[in-house]
């Protein structure tokens, strides 16, 4: 029974590390203020770019590094329409949901042939993962893990405790008081927007490259949305969203898991069941939020999804 | 923003661009400005597909040839154009009310999959097909109505956020699609149910050809007739009654409107039902109009597709029908060059392109110069 439970959170750490990325860029996008729907689209285009670019290249990393520059031009296109056009920022990530799933779909096409490419390399830290339990759940895994586990003790850092994470705060929370501190909040929200792009895509080259290292449409299947549902489960926090996606990670692999057990094998239809579990959880853990008081104590960026025209300040 | 006071300022080089806007833009702005961003949406795309090394002219030329080229393309655009419709106005009636249900796939998988239940098990194969048809229209609508309750009540009861809810549910319904036609109904392992009895279809226009020659081999079905009903419905409920206008209310502004007396949560829950029972409907419409089983693949994504639709109609449900014919072209042409993911790229640029472009639609733009302003 440990050793399941051990491989549950293993493969829950290593599966939750592409949702992770998508939730913490979304998270940085909503703290700014904004709105971008369009993480699955984003995720899409990272996955079948940093697939691509690997093929072509030979070299992961540079495949990564391609997905994060897709991702952030993407999120701009979002940051254009919705804060410079100032279009509705609901109907404009929808939009870019629905791009980044045909162009991923269109320029992704000859890459459904490709069987293998080089993946991300797997590295046992040393010692560390010896330890019984703990090893294997937290340090014998791929690069990318690592760098989610880097990467959220920085984005706290970043947001509560830096004076740019304070103006991040400040113009999403009330951009006219931070307009009038000084703060640009057009450029900055525009910045953010893009940094969240890059995560999303670097989301979605996980998948691709790390996990199931393969291309196919509509590989994504709905993760950027759920990393938009654990941004408002997480509050807007960025250790909280790590627990979050490493739950979904557990549950996502469960149906593969489960797959040791002999009971499992002989009836594949609970398949079907174990397979509905990320979404459900992705609901219930909404629910939780919202009937606990934990929704009151960290509420989402008051200025949420509402375009800043100074012009319009006291309108 | 909507004052005529909203103005702001694009710097761009020497001179500024300014934005002044509309106080009323009339039915003709939004035409021209449609049609002008309808043409630039699909340049934008010709730009991406020429990357992606294909040639536009061609794609656009078979696309268009094969939704409304003939006879042939026009009855297969006017056969996704059924369930594209319902699904769309049932979209388009919770976004009046800025409730952002984006499950409509999930409510038409629902409908199709609580119709086919009726069809394989409660319809004896002498039963009048005129009680089987609406048995399974009601349970289609049921079906489809109670995948749109559950987000409904919980965005009403507990302040669940209803895009990502709906959104969710699609795949739980895919899953029990799945279970379902591999399962306990399905034949074989394909992934499909075995086919219904005849009385349990919709009529097509093909069987009426001994009175009308002009009708051989047609396949639109009946379930065609749902679209004007359909139609005339959601405009009388919109613009007609009391709870239309405290659609809109809640839509415009949910404070004023509690304030008014508006019970929200009722209303919220009213309208996802509804809008669910639409989409249901026109799951309904698919395995009894025509495929006559219940399959896993049985929508190309209408009830994503609707949401791009319900958007470009606003809430006017005449303007979603006919958005709803164009796009049921685009999905006919888009199974003609056998391409899912370029009939996706261009509802995604299509979209896209109209948002951005709403700008020309509320704001005029003017040149003027620096010294200019205050």
């Amino acid at each position: 029974m440990i050793a399941f439970l051990t491989a549950v959170l293993a493969s829950g750490v290593r599966t939750g590390t592409s949702v992770l990325f998508a939730t913490l860029g979304e998270l940085f996008t909503e703290r700014a203020g904004v709105l971008n729907l369009g993480v699955e689209g984003m995720m899409l285009m990272g996955a079948m770019t940093g697939f691509g670019v690997t093929w072509l290249t030979g070299n992961p990393w540079l495949g990564i590094l391609a997905a994060m520059v897709v991702g952030g031009m993407m999120a701009l296109l979002h940051a254009f329409v919705a804060l410079v056009l100032r279009a509705e920022q609901v109907v404009s990530g929808l939009a870019l949901t629905f791009l980044g799933s045909g162009l991923s779909a269109v320029l992704g096409s000859p890459l459904v042939e490709v069987r293998q490419v080089d993946r991300i390399p797997t590295w046992p830290v040393p010692f560390l993962s010896q330890i019984p339990v703990l090893g294997p759940i937290l340090f014998d895994h791929n690069f990318l893990v690592y760098i989610g586990f880097l990467l959220v003790p920085l984005c706290w850092f970043w947001i509560y405790r830096t004076r740019q994470g304070l103006e991040l705060r400040a113009i999403g929370e009330n951009p006219a008081a931070a307009d009038v501190q000084g703060i640009k909040v057009m450029r900055q929200r525009i910045l953010y927007v893009a940094f969240g792009g890059v995560l999303a895509g670097l989301g979605g080259a996980t998948l691709s490259l790390a996990l199931t290292p393969t291309w196919v449409e509509g590989l994504i299947s709905g993760q950027g949305w759920v990393a938009v549902g654990l941004v408002i489960f997480a509050g807007w926090d960025p250790i909280r969203a790590m627990f979050g996606s490493y739950l979904f990670g557990a549950l996502r692999r469960l149906p593969i898991d489960l797959q040791n057990f002999a009971r499992f094998r002989a009836n594949p239809s609970i398949g079907y069941f174990t397979g509905m579990l990320p979404y459900l959880f992705t609901i219930v853990a909404l629910l939780t939020v919202s009937i606990g008081d934990i929704g009151r104590r960290w509420g989402a960026p008051a200025a949420l999804g509402r375009a800043y025209v100074r012009e319009d300040r006291d309108a | 923003m909507t004052g005529s006071t909203a103005s702001g300022t694009m710097p761009s080089g020497r001179l500024r661009l300014r934005l002044e806007a509309r106080d009323q833009p009339g039915l003709l702005t939004h035409l021209a400005v449609s049609l002008l961003l309808l043409v630039a949406a699909l340049l934008l795309a010709g730009v991406v597909m020429t990357v992606a090394g294909g040639n536009p002219l061609d794609v656009y030329r078979s696309m268009f040839g094969a939704g409304f080229g003939s006879k042939w393309g026009l009855n297969d655009t006017l056969v996704k154009m059924v369930p594209l419709t319902l699904a769309s106005l049932g979209v388009a009636l919770a976004f009046r009310m800025k409730m952002w249900n984006i499950g409509a796939e999930g409510q038409l998988l629902m409908g199709a999959l609580a119709a086919s239940g009726i069809a394989l098990f409660a319809v004896p194969p002498d039963m009048p097909q005129w009680l089987a048809l609406v048995l399974m229209a009601a349970a289609g609508a049921a079906g489809g109505a109670v995948w749109g309750i559950v987000p409904g009540w919980l965005r009403a009861q507990f302040g669940v956020n209803e895009i990502i809810s709906t959104l969710m549910l699609n795949y739980v319904a895919l899953s029990i699609v799945q279970f379902f036609v591999y399962g306990p109904w399905g034949e074989r392992g394909f992934g499909l149910t075995p086919m219904f009895e005849r009385n349990t279809w919709l009529p097509r226009l093909t069987e009426y050809a001994d009175q009308w020659s002009a009708l051989r081999g047609l396949t639109l079905h009946l379930g065609i007739l749902a679209v004007p009903v359909a139609i005339v419905f959601l405009a009388i409920l919109l613009n007609r009654t009391k709870f239309g206008f405290e659609i809109a209310m809640v839509g415009d502004n949910p404070d004023a409107a509690r304030y008014a007396g508006v019970r929200l949560r009722r209303t919220m829950i009213i309208v996802m039902a509804l809008s669910g029972a639409l989409a249901g409907l026109a799951g309904m419409n698919e395995v009894s109009g025509v495929v006559h089983r219940l399959l896993e693949h049985i929508s190309p994504g209408y009830g994503y597709t609707a949401i791009i639709v319900a958007w470009l109609g606003r809430f006017n449900p005449l303007a979603v029908a006919v958005v709803a014919f164009l796009f049921g072209g685009l999905i006919v042409g888009a199974d003609e060059i056998q391409s899912a993911g370029i009939s996706s790229l261009l509802q995604g640029v299509i979209l896209f392109v109209m948002v951005s472009g709403n700008l020309l639609i509320r704001y005029r733009i003017r040149l003027r110069e620096p010294e200019t302003l205050a």
